[in-house]
Formats: structure tokens, C-alpha cells, sequence
């Protein structure tokens, strides 16, 4: 669901900008920005504050 | 770059099932594969429009059996179901530990644009006509059309 969630919101947003998506440990800290480069967008960053990750994805 | 396909059968009208085929075709439509599900006997039970037990179809055995199936608030878990009591735990059990709900994952799967398609011969036998159906279903098919509409992908039936 994590993608289903980010894929959907990377549809509503415009051609360059961003996408600060918030993760916990798991499984869809990989697949998401696998995903998201697989679909031809670009990973920007990837860093860990606090508990959770940011992954930055611009559209 | 040519798209995957995954088509899924859905015959089971048991909420557990419901969930693993709308979990399996939203997870695939996100990853850009193309999706249809196609919803054939106690699987149009999770689409009518009337989401309790409610007298449709045209004769009186095709309404009867209607209302017994009931719709969506009335899927039964495929095991210990406890008299419907379950499914509603199950559904917050799923809020608790933060994963989506079955009508979460419908609402996903329509904003995804998977195609929804239900069986012709399967609304024919129980009375249901398109108009008793969610708005998005796209057409009424046959398994010919279906399985045309599938060709070169994969096809599942839950």
C-alpha cells in the first residue's frame, strides 16, 4: 500500500517538483525508490532523522 | 517500455479473499502494471452498488439469494467467521497495525484505473444487471473477452 499511497500522490503533483516521503524501517525503504527510478523519476536523497526516513523524489 | 499485465479473477466473495486480490492488483498497478479484475459470481457481491443485504435481481429465487449474499459490509472471512462478527474485528485489527481496509483498497484500485470488468454469465444467473453494480465497472464481458483481454499476461483466480 505504501507504493499504491506514493504512486498516487507522484500523479497529483507537477513535472519537477518534489516528493518528501515519510518511512519507517522495512520493506518499502527499498522498493519505493526502486520503483520510483524505475518509472523515471529521480531519487534525490535519502536520510534518516529521528525514527523515520526521508526519501525526496522528484517528479 | 511494454507494461506487464495482471489479470485477476475474482470468484470468492470472502472479505479475506477480497483483500488479498485488491492488495495484489493495487501493489502491481503501483509498480505500473496494466490490471484488470474481472468479478465473477460471489466476487459481484464486493461491487454492488447496495452495500448490505438488500432484495435485487429480477425474480423471486434471484432476490432471495441476493439478500442472503448481501454486498460488501456483509463478506464473510473464509475461516472463522463467527456469524460476521469477524471481518468487522479483522477491519480494526488492519486501522490498528496501520494497513489499508478493504474499502481503502477498492478506492485505491479505482484511482489507480484498474479495470474492473464483471462476468455476463454470472450476473445473468443471479439477476444483477450493470446498473446494480459500482459506477466503475467498465464493461460486462464474457470469458472469451476476458481472456483476450488478458493474453500475454498473468491471470490469477482467487
Amino acid at each position: 500500500m505504501t507504493m499504491v499511497k506514493v504512486k498516487l500522490k507522484l500523479s497529483q503533483i507537477e513535472e519537477g517538483d518534489t516528493l518528501d516521503v515519510l518511512l519507517a524501517e522495512g520493506e518499502p525503504l527499498e522498493s519505493v525508490p526502486r520503483t520510483a527510478k524505475e518509472q523515471g523519476h529521480r531519487v534525490e536523497d535519502i536520510r534518516k532523522e529521528g525514527e523515520y526516513y526521508h526519501v525526496i523524489i522528484r517528479k | 517500455m511494454e507494461r506487464k499485465k495482471l489479470s485477476i479473477v475474482c470468484f470468492s466473495g470472502d472479505f479475506d479473499k477480497a483483500l488479498a486480490a485488491f492488495t495484489l492488483a493495487t501493489g502491481a498497478a503501483a509498480v505500473n502494471w496494466e490490471v484488470k479484475m474481472f468479478f465473477t459470481f460471489w466476487g459481484l457481491n464486493i461491487l454492488k452498488k447496495k452495500t448490505g443485504r438488500s432484495l435485487i435481481g429480477s425474480g423471486i429465487l434471484a432476490r432471495v439469494f441476493n439478500f442472503l449474499m448481501g454486498g460488501k459490509r456483509n463478506l464473510p472471512l473464509s475461516r472463522l467467521n463467527f456469524g460476521g462478527m469477524s471481518p468487522f474485528l479483522m477491519t480494526g485489527m488492519m486501522k490498528k497495525s496501520n494497513v489499508a481496509t478493504l474499502d481503502e483498497l477498492i478506492d485505491a484500485a479505482k484511482e489507480l484505473n484498474i479495470d474492473f470488468v464483471a462476468c455476463e454469465m454470472a450476473m445473468h444467473i443471479l439477476g444483477v444487471k450493470k446498473e446494480d453494480l459500482d459506477g466503475h465497472v467498465k464493461d460486462v464481458v464474457g470469458v472469451a473477452t476476458f481472456l483476450d483481454a488478458s493474453k500475454d499476461g498473468h491471470i490469477l483466480f482467487i
